[in-house]
């Protein structure tokens, strides 16, 4: 199934004001959405994580809730990563079939876990150490579609366990960007389709050069972010399937989109806000979502400055 | 293929690109020690890789030219000093142009007999290039030009020129233009360098006072000039201008700047990481671009977005080494005077093939669908 394909069973499905929560990540296993990133021997797809983006990129764009980074790709990947080592804890199957959502937190740099309130399985990562946790104290995001919990630590499922960490963190940031480009997307889009149809002046205020131009420097974050994406993903799927892997520069193009995709979407975001104008501020216009779920974002899975910070690193 | 031509390019270029860099371009010995570099280049069949075998090239993919811009910029070799003809009129002349027109003018082309300027813009005629008033009269076997170009670069020391023309009064705005070639040292044409912003001679006035230009130097049909040259924009707009390679050699650069810096200044440290981060998309997204061409894709509008992107990354990274030197960034000749120049270059970017103003108009109507 295509980007285009997938965003239009999205479309419809979301319509459906009842389709939330589980049933929500029911209907995506039935998609096969919750199989793409599980290996095949676990029931799973084993899709490459290129596929994972394009899915990942369509649920931002319909502002999709739940744990989309942690349960479809940054679980996954950790499981899959300690299943080498026969640490895997059979859960890649309940995952793949949609019996179980999951989530993490990776302290310090992902210190609450996402979607703790539907997730079956509340993995905590800290120090090499992988254990099955269990959520704390709840905070409110800034998203009121994302929930986000302090996971305090159960048994232990795998010690030194830190390649396996930072597998989950490069997935983690590569599905966050491709949800944030999704958005980013979906927010040039709205705002295009007001500026054609909101009349001040006497004139669609798309036609003022000032909207035009602001808008157009949407367009070209959003264009140039893309192939940053494609390369981080396809840098990721290299590295799971060769020997002497390029890890480094997995890392630094992972960041690079990291990057780009959160300030395209902010981008998007505040133009949308302003060319929308008073509408765009009130939490009934279905703008909102798209704005929180941005600013929920971009900071999650690594700040754009702790990324910038790793492209240097590695490439010095 | 392409790993081994990577290699003869990387070798070749290893084994002449200069020692010490040319003397300037803009400068009457600066451009012929320029003249002399693309003799080199030609003569090892590396002036023109894209192009067919026929006419000097070694017909290349895109790819292929790409991996050798990548190479030619990371060897630091010489700015292409025929660049307005190789990568403007060139492309041109192989869609519109006649077999004749090809077979005189591209092989000398390739090899640098004759070094070709754009005269586009006219006094009141730049952004909106559709108001040019240089015309074209008939005459019998071809016309003759009357009026004024400006900003044609290049054509301080070059040896001809093309350019656009009304050839008919009668006709409206984009009507009635023609697409024609001219020498810069034909009969009624007056040259008048104009020192640009760096205090150099990169760009000239043109005369033009009854200059006669046979029918075989117009390029496709009289009164077709507008399409032709918005193919010919295009061109200059998307990759053939700027390819990826010069702005990942000034990434790296700029990373081993800040390196040896030691500067802890976080803020200049995000800098250079958005530089590098912005050539790496921009090669990226050349390398996509190409494969859609190859596909037999048009650039068209998209060639927007490409160059108001690569204009703003050219200033940024330039901006973000001058800070980096600190005191020593005014320097024009010292150790770091290239990145002084580099960035009086990059000041033009923004402004020439077509202002990004006048790109983001076209992005906001034709891309994104606004109302105009």
């Amino acid at each position: 199934m295509s980007g285009t394909e997938f965003g239009a069973v999205l479309h419809e499905m979301l319509g459906d004001a009842d389709v939330a929560g589980r049933e929500l990540w029911r209907r995506l296993a039935e998609l096969g959405v919750t199989a793409l990133a599980v290996p095949e021997k676990s029931g799973g797809l084993g899709a490459s994580p290129l596929d994972l983006v394009v899915a990942c990129e369509e649920l931002g764009h319909h502002a999709v809730p739940g744990p989309v980074a942690e349960s479809l790709a940054a679980v996954p990947a950790l499981l899959v990563a300690l299943g080498d080592a026969g640490a895997d804890g059979g859960w890649l199957g309940g995952l793949a079939a949609g019996d179980v959502i999951a989530t993490l937190a990776v302290p310090p740099g992902v210190p609450l876990a996402a979607g703790a309130e539907v997730a079956g399985l509340v993995l905590l990562a800290s120090g090499g150490r992988v254990s099955v946790g269990r959520p704390g104290r709840f905070y409110g995001s800034v998203d009121p579609g994302r929930s986000l919990a302090e996971v305090r630590a159960g048994p232990v499922v795998a010690e030194d366990a830190g390649e396996a960490v930072e597998r989950a963190l490069e997935f983690g940031a590569l599905a966050c960007s491709a949800q944030l480009l999704g958005a980013g997307r979906a927010l040039l889009e709205a705002s295009v389709r007001h500026a054609q149809v909101r009349v001040q002046f006497g004139r669609p205020v798309g036609a003022f050069q000032a909207v035009k131009h602001r808008l157009a420097d949407v367009a070209i974050g959003l264009e140039f972010a893309r192939p940053l994406l494609d390369a981080a993903a396809v840098a990721l799927g290299e590295d799971t399937a060769t020997a002497g892997r390029d890890v480094p520069a997995a890392r630094r193009d992972v960041s690079a989109a990291k990057v780009a995709c959160a300030e395209a979407a902010h981008r998007a975001a505040r133009a949308a806000l302003q060319v929308h104008g008073a509408i765009g501020y009130t939490a009934e216009h279905e703008l909102s979502r798209f704005l929180l779920l941005v600013r929920a974002l971009v900071p999650a899975w690594g700040s754009p400055a702790e990324h910038r910070a790793r492209v240097l690193r590695e490439l010095g | 293929m392409t790993g081994v031509f990577r290699a003869e390019v990387r070798d070749w270029l290893g084994a002449h690109v200069p020692a010490a860099p040319l003397p300037s371009l803009d400068t009457a010995a600066g451009f012929e020690a320029h003249r002399a570099w693309e003799r080199e280049l030609a003569a090892a069949r590396l002036a023109v890789v894209s192009w067919p075998a026929a006419y000097g090239g070694r017909d290349a993919s895109l790819t292929d030219w790409l991996v050798f811009e990548e190479e030619y910029y990371a060897a630091g070799a010489p700015a292409r000093v025929g660049q307005n003809g190789l990568f403007m009129l060139a492309p041109t002349l192989f869609a519109f142009g006649t077999d004749e027109q090809r077979d005189r003018i591209l092989p000398r082309m390739a090899a640098a007999d004759d070094i070709w300027a754009q005269a586009w813009s006219e006094p009141d005629a730049g952004s909106d290039l559709a108001a040019i008033r240089s015309r074209g009269v008939r005459v019998c076997g071809g016309w003759v030009l009357s009026g004024t170009k400006t900003w044609c670069s290049r054509a301080a020391f070059a040896d001809r020129a093309f350019g656009l023309f009304r050839t008919d009064l009668s006709a409206e705005r984009h009507r009635g233009l023609s697409y024609l070639l001219f020498g810069l040292r034909a009969p009624g044409v007056t040259v008048r360098p104009i020192r640009q912003l760096g205090g150099r001679t990169g760009f000239a006035e043109i005369f033009l006072d009854e200059v006669f230009v046979p029918d075989s130097d117009v390029v496709g049909a009289p009164g077709d000039g507008w399409r032709i040259a918005m193919s010919t924009a295009s061109h200059e707009r998307g990759l053939s201008l700027r390819s990826p390679g010069r702005f990942l050699a000034a990434a790296d650069r700029l990373v081993a700047l800040w390196q040896r810096s030691d500067s802890a200044d976080a803020a200049l440290g995000a800098r250079v990481a958005d530089a590098w981060i912005g050539a790496r998309a921009y090669q990226l997204h050349t390398q996509a671009t190409a494969a859609r061409l190859a596909s037999g894709a048009d650039l068209g509008t998209a060639a927007s977005l490409g160059k108001v992107f690569w204009s703003e990354l050219d200033v940024a990274l330039h901006e973000t080494a001058l800070d980096l030197l600190g005191p020593w960034a005014e320097v024009r000749d010292g150790p770091d005077g290239r990145w002084l120049e580099d960035y009086l270059f990059a000041l033009a970017g923004p402004i020439y093939a077509g202002t990004n103003e006048i790109q983001r108009t076209l992005i906001a109507e034709r891309l994104l669908g606004l109302p105009r």
